[in-house]
């Protein structure tokens, strides 16, 4: 493995930002740190490249404990959210500087740089400063900078945060490829769980300086590890229940209570695309008003009222709707095909977005 | 093309069109009483030193400024000016950085304490000193046990001096390294650069323009200090005069061409330290101007669509 994260706990102050965290990273492998701000993530990063150090626990590299190597004699490539490009140097001297730090040969430099440049589409800039490059191309000079030296590992800060909406997606695309052709591990922190989604082989989740999960997209999108994680990747409709007469209810809804006692308290969610619709009123269990539509490209979200006033989400193709011949105002019947029990009362539930409770057995249980 | 050119007509159009716009008439008074005001008050006197400095000749003029206790003057002046600039330049950019780039206590007493030469009276300043280590003072009696002369000698010109200049490298600095930050050290740092190798190649010419502004400032003020080193100085003709002191006496003594060919140095000085101040400025607008020039023109990045147009 290529970089190891064992136990590591950083203190500022009197503020936990990573509480004993643990996790690995395989060579080649592309990881998204995911996160909402304040999670930790950012400080995972930063103690990987030696710019923080942990309080407690130990880091990694290729084996090498890191602990006590400097920043320098790390031999990381970092990437920061505002780039951090040298303003008093060029496009090529950017990227050069590792090099003459590292005392490279100036022949050599100078193959290494005209490399870069070719690779990262920069031909014709070389000698413009950064103040004279669009948002995308600082990003770029940015990336080959850090790559300039070889490095066994890229870190990126938020690499998207920087850019506009329309770039962004290109950006996105652009590294995965990039990562494809060089094949260095990388591991990069967001707040945008859609791009960690795109972009990540593995994604790391942390919440208040706690690590919730890791795994795939797929992983953590449908296996979610507890609420928190649940709520976080992803839209869900999460409902408290009460169990009475052997069933949870709420409202009109009814889910078993798979041997839950009586009158205890269940938090379920289940995913827009749980909920599946009927414009034949008598087709499916309940009832609801179609409130609203959002037209989210291919995919379209539509809000559901109850008649108790209870409002679900629920997500289908252009296609589908068309089929149905669904608008805003009509009624139609639904069902919900599967959920999960995010957390019931005798495990202590924990306050809404609570990163440290823990998954009652249930959990992953599907109807 | 069309396009641009109808815009600019459009713009010209609704300018003179401007609801706000004063009538030419309030708008010439305005600016004639803002001449008339500098005519009066700056160029003239200005221009004034210059002819009465030469009212005598060049030869005259040149002999008032290589008399021997005038030379005598403008020797020390650059010498103390040789002393504490470069003291107050590495004060400056030791406390700006300080400030910028690190979190500490007593952060705000040290901004505080960088602007007290400039809330003191110079002759308040030039009196603590004289009270630290004149010969009544605190330090007084051991300074002479020791042989060491301060006051109403050179060192305590110097250190007046620097007490005097103190905040002008500092002022400049510390907005320009709190506003860029952090993150281009840190990035030098993961690219293997030590801490000298950051701050020559990165931390310092980042700062190069507002270190060079804030050197002339404090040249200037350090050159044409009176009111401090008038205190410390002891005024010893041909010993601890410096010029602004040199004018002064000359002055007294009845011997104008003298003082004002003195005044005339000091003057040229203050012209040259304007026109470095308006050149360097000018130049920082005009890298302002390119920047948002060059931000418009590649507001479009075509890398990444010819890119997927190839895949």
């Amino acid at each position: 493995m290529s970089i190891e994260i064992r136990n590591v706990t950083k203190q500022f102050g009197e503020v936990t930002a990573v509480n004993r965290v643990s996790f690995t990273v395989s060579d080649g492998e592309l990881v998204g740190l995911l996160g909402p701000s304040g999670g930790g993530k950012t400080t995972v990063l930063r103690m990987i490249a030696g710019l923080e150090m942990p309080t407690e626990g130990d880091i990694f590299i290729r084996g090498q404990r890191m602990n006590d190597v400097p920043v320098q004699q790390r031999n990381i490539g970092f990437v920061f959210q505002s780039y951090a490009l040298f303003k008093n140097m060029n496009v090529a001297r950017n990227i050069a500087f590792g090099l003459k730090i590292k005392k490279w040969k100036k022949a050599d430099i100078e193959a290494r740089v005209a490399e870069l440049i070719e690779l990262f589409g920069l031909t014709g800039l070389e000698k413009r400063y950064p103040h004279q490059l669009s948002g995308g191309q600082r990003q770029r000079v940015a990336i080959a900078r850090a790559l300039a030296p070889k490095p066994s590992v890229l870190l990126l800060d938020e690499p998207f945060g920087a850019v506009d909406a329309k770039i962004r997606q290109e950006l996105r695309e652009w590294l995965v490829t990039l990562h494809h052709e060089l094949n260095v591990t990388t591991i990069f922190v967001t707040h945008d769980q859609e791009e960690a989604m795109e972009v990540s082989n593995r994604i790391v989740i942390f919440s208040r300086g706690n690590l919730e999960q890791i795994g795939t997209p797929r992983e953590v999108y449908e296996q979610p590890a507890n609420e928190f994680v649940a709520r976080f990747v992803g839209v869900m409709n999460v409902l408290d229940t009460e169990v009475r007469g052997g069933i949870a209810r709420i409202h009109e809804l009814e889910f078993p209570s798979n041997g839950h006692p009586e009158g205890s308290r269940l938090r379920i969610g289940f995913r827009p695309y749980a909920v599946q619709i009927s414009n034949d009123l008598s087709l499916l269990p309940y009832r609801a008003v179609l409130r609203h539509t959002f037209f989210l490209g291919i995919m379209l979200r539509l809000e559901l009222e109850l008649p108790s006033g209870l409002i679900l989400r629920s997500r289908m193709t252009k296609e589908e709707y068309a089929q149905l011949g669904l608008e805003d105002g009509r009624e139609v019947s639904f069902q919900i095909k599967n959920y999960r029990i995010l957390a019931s009362e005798n495990a202590k539930l924990a306050p809404e977005m609570e990163s440290h409770y823990q998954p009652p057995p249930t959990i992953g249980e599907n109807i | 093309m069309a396009g641009i050119a109808k815009q600019k007509l459009g713009a010209g159009y609704a300018k003179s069109q401007r609801g706000t716009e004063e009538s030419p008439l309030a708008k010439w008074t305005l600016i004639t009483i803002a001449m008339l005001f500098c005519l009066v008050f700056l160029l003239l006197p200005l221009a004034n030193v210059f002819v009465q400095a030469l009212s005598k000749g060049w030869s005259v003029y040149v002999q008032s400024l290589t008399h021997p206790d005038s030379w005598a003057a403008i020797k020390l002046t650059l010498l103390v000016a040789a002393i504490a600039v470069p003291l107050n330049v590495i004060f400056g950019l030791a406390a700006s950085w300080a400030i910028a780039k690190f979190e500490f206590r007593g952060k705000a007493l040290l901004i505080t304490l960088i602007d007290l030469p400039f809330s003191v009276s110079p002759v308040v300043a030039g009196l603590m000193f004289v009270v630290l280590f004149g010969l009544q003072g605190y330090l007084g009696s051991w300074l002479q046990e020791h042989d060491i002369k301060i006051i109403f000698a050179v060192p305590g010109i110097v250190l007046a001096t620097v007490f005097i200049t103190f905040p002008f490298v500092a002022r400049e600095l510390i907005p320009i390294m709190q506003a860029t930050g952090t993150d281009q050290e840190q990035a030098a740092l993961t690219l293997g650069a030590n801490g000298w190798q950051t701050f020559w190649h990165v931390t310092l010419p980042s700062v190069k323009w507002g270190l060079v502004y804030g050197i002339i400032l404090c040249n200037a003020r350090a050159m044409g200090e009176f009111g401090a080193v008038s205190v410390v100085s002891g005024h010893i003709t041909g010993e601890t005069d410096t010029m602004p002191l040199r004018v002064e006496k000359l002055y007294n003594e009845y011997q104008g061409e003298a003082a004002f060919a003195i005044a005339s140095l000091l003057a040229l000085l203050a012209l040259v330290t304007l026109g470095i101040k308006t050149y360097l400025e000018w130049r920082q607008h005009r890298e302002y101007e390119l920047a948002q020039q060059s931000a418009a023109a590649e507001s479009s990045d075509t890398f990444l669509e010819s890119k997927s147009k190839n895949e």
